[in-house]
């Protein structure tokens, strides 16, 4: 699904007629695949903005594909937590539809700066799914080089990548890299709770005010460990950007399709020129915080089955079979992917060998120290003095 | 040879405009940094001539400048951000703490910050509250940052040069009641032939006590020596320019010939510089030493109101009380 260009649309302030304002029971969400699997043909979002895809059935199938292999990874790292591989992990689980969407929507140029639960967005960047399990393990600090992946390092301080995102777009702007159809963008991805950080409006001002070709991409999914969103906002998150000067809109974090085209004409209005713009993402987290967490502390059962019900991942399969995209070998095989990849991935993260400890004193300055020279010889020195004995 | 008279301010303003010339990918922002030029003028008319691309008023928001400066240095820029008083720098403590600092770590050594964050530092002024402040400490203290600090107008036309051209992230401290102060500069000496950034300087040679000091108050140790000498006792003045990483070589070759060593800042003495100075001579020099290293500093209050500053920082005549008692042991 990564190749061609479906959906998504430049920015038009077409008025009526409007195909759908929204979804049914919720006029301000953005929704082109309903909770049981029907297709909704466009969805206008606040501004006028008319949202639509036209994918091929391969493309339609990719994007299961993507949705259930990135759920099955997510689960086998919790596994791997619970049987104590992983130190830590924050599941995206309830969030595959609003990652994978946004996720395939990038265009290869783009930029993506993550928090510490876009899984699923690596992904779809094609970034070998090992890469952040180190930080995770604890073998290491979970670093790959941001540029030669697009795709910046997870950022654990709740809405700092949000600044880092922005003077990342000012850098396009600045090299000239805006206002054609092969221009650039990047996008920020942080959560509800992140929204109430000083950083995070920072860069909403910063990103306004130069005009950066920026997404921004909360997912709200209700809860910031423990609190719920009433403790975040009084407004609906989308209806933030106005007071900073850009648009707003709020998707159906559940609808993979919707989660594309909201993203894909964001992304291609900030390529373009037109500046950034926030894309609140409405879903639910159906996991834990993390694996630290325990969420039946904070909220009801209910709660957690209404969003059952929306699942993203079985509305799609619903609409695969109604439409006859797929069949039941296609369900098969992907399952059986799924298998096979998080079965390599397990075994690839039980292969991770501890690092040397002397390795800490590593690539803490570009350019040395010649203090920590001194320690880290000092240390050498102190291990060595155990060698041959019996401690 | 072209050697000029400049203040201290306009030989970082020369040194700034030279690294614009230098490398396209050098960028200035702050605020108040373009057409004002500064509160304190550092990149007066830099605007002008390198356009509102490359030197940018930002929005006033400290967390904002350091956190988008992080973002443009991914994307390939060299960005000099100003602070404009080491009292507004504690808005971005996150941003430069926890992202500048452990970026290259973080990354594995994939990824390096080449930031340059100016902060006006310390007191003498006059100012109004959080104007006067000496944070060093606090980024002294934090892997992955180096903190330099100038005390005369040839190391802050050479060391601004040197700082940018660096690919760590260095927090450079510039002493504000130092500014006007005027001294000569090399302007031609190639920055390939330059005295090391991270390496600390002799600056008056003596038999008697060491002194150590940085920024501002280099020039009050050397005015504590000369009168010392009227009374017959040589001091010996190394301004350590750089604070992370220490260099030390010359203060311990010193404190062994002359048994005893005094360190002066205008920080508080709490946890200060000072008390690691102390601690690694005493390490080092142990059985040379006549006398503890002594400190002479701020005091372990707020920055007080501008009419008591005097008597908060240290002066000559303090630091020449502290020489005596170095005698009395």
């Amino acid at each position: 699904m990564a190749k061609g260009d479906p959906g998504g649309t430049t920015r038009s302030r077409r008025a009526a007629p409007r195909s759908k304002k929204g979804a049914a029971g919720d006029p301000e969400l953005v929704q082109l695949l309903t909770p049981e699997g029907e297709r909704i043909d466009s969805a206008t979002g606040p501004d006028g903005t008319e949202y639509r895809v036209d994918f091929t059935d391969e493309e339609y199938r990719g994007l299961y594909r993507d949705l259930v292999l990135v759920r099955k990874l997510d689960a086998e790292a919790t596994a791997l937590q619970r049987q104590g591989e992983l130190g830590l992990w924050a599941s995206l689980l309830g969030q595959e539809a609003a990652q994978v969407g946004s996720g395939r929507a990038l265009r290869a140029q783009d930029m993506a700066f993550p928090t510490y639960r876009e899984h699923g967005v690596l992904y779809c960047r094609g970034i070998d799914p090992i890469m952040p399990l180190g930080l995770f393990r604890g073998v290491d600090q979970g670093g790959w080089d941001p540029n030669e992946f697009k795709f910046n390092m997870y950022t654990i301080v709740i809405g700092a990548q949000t600044l880092h995102a922005t003077g990342y777009a000012m850098g396009i702007t600045m090299d000239g890299k805006v206002g054609t159809d092969d221009g650039e963008a990047a996008i920020a991805y942080f959560g509800d709770g992140a929204t109430s950080q000083g950083d995070v409006n920072e860069a909403f001002v910063w990103a306004s005010v130069f005009n950066a070709p920026l997404v921004f991409f909360c997912q709200n999914n209700q809860y910031a460990i423990s609190e719920p969103l009433e403790r975040q906002t009084r407004v609906p998150l989308y209806q933030r950007a106005a007071g900073f000067g850009f648009p707003g809109v709020r998707v159906d974090g559940n609808d993979v399709l919707a989660s594309y085209a909201v993203t894909r004409t964001a992304l291609d209005n900030a390529r373009h020129g037109q500046g950034p713009s926030l894309i609140e993402a409405y879903t639910y987290r159906m996991g834990a915080h993390t694996t630290s967490d325990d969420p039946t502390r904070y909220r009801i059962a209910s709660e957690v089955e209404s969003w059952q019900a929306k699942d993203p991942i079985i509305r799609v399969k619903a609409f695969l079979e109604k439409q006859q995209i797929a069949d039941t070998t296609f369900f098969a095989e992907v399952d059986e992917q799924a298998r096979r990849e998080s079965v390599h991935l397990r075994e690839r993260v039980l292969s991770m060998p501890n690092p040397e400890p002397v390795t800490m004193f590593d690539h803490v300055y570009p350019n040395g120290s010649p203090l920590l020279d001194q320690q880290r010889a000092q240390f050498n020195r102190y291990m060595e003095s155990f060698e041959g004995s019996a401690h | 040879m072209a050697t000029e008279t400049l203040t201290l301010g306009k030989a970082l303003n020369t040194g700034l405009r030279r690294a614009l010339e230098t490398d396209p990918k050098v960028i200035i922002m702050g605020e108040d940094v373009g057409k004002l030029g500064g509160v304190f003028r550092i990149t007066d008319g830099l605007q002008k001539d390198f356009g509102d691309q490359r030197v940018i008023d930002t929005p006033l928001a400290e967390s904002g400048i350091i956190g988008t400066a992080v973002g443009l240095a991914i994307r390939g820029y060299r960005p000099v951000c100003e602070i404009q008083f080491d009292g507004f720098v504690y808005p971005a403590y996150d941003q430069i703490v926890s992202q500048v600092a452990k970026m290259h770590y973080r990354s594995g050594g994939r990824l390096s910050i080449p930031m340059v964050i100016r902060i006006p530092f310390g007191g003498g002024i006059g100012a109004v509250e959080h104007h006067s402040e000496s944070p060093e400490a606090y980024f002294a203290h934090t892997a992955g940052l180096k903190v330099v600090t100038c005390s005369n107008p040839q190391d802050a036309y050479v060391m601004i040069q040197q700082a940018i051209a660096s690919d760590d992230p260095i927090v450079f401290l510039e002493p504000k009641r130092r500014y006007w102060e005027k001294g000569q500069v090399d302007l031609d000496a190639p920055l390939s032939d330059a005295y090391p950034l991270h390496s600390a300087r002799v600056v008056r040679p003596g038999t008697d006590v060491t002194l150590l000091a940085y920024g501002p108050m280099v020039r009050t140790c050397l005015e504590a020596a000369t009168a010392a000498a009227e009374d017959g006792r040589e001091l010996e003045v190394i301004d350590l320019r750089s604070l992370s990483p220490l260099d030390l070589a010359a203060a311990y070759e010193s404190v062994k010939r002359t048994g005893r060593a005094v360190v002066v800042h205008e920080a508080p003495s709490n946890i200060g510089l000072g008390a690691e100075l102390a601690a690694r001579i005493t390490e080092e020099c142990f059985y040379s030493l006549e006398s503890p290293v002594l400190r002479v500093t701020g005091f372990d209050t707020p920055y007080p109101a501008a009419r008591v500053e005097e008597e908060y920082l240290p002066d000559l005549d303090r630091v020449l009380d502290a020489v005596d008692r170095t005698f009395g042991w």
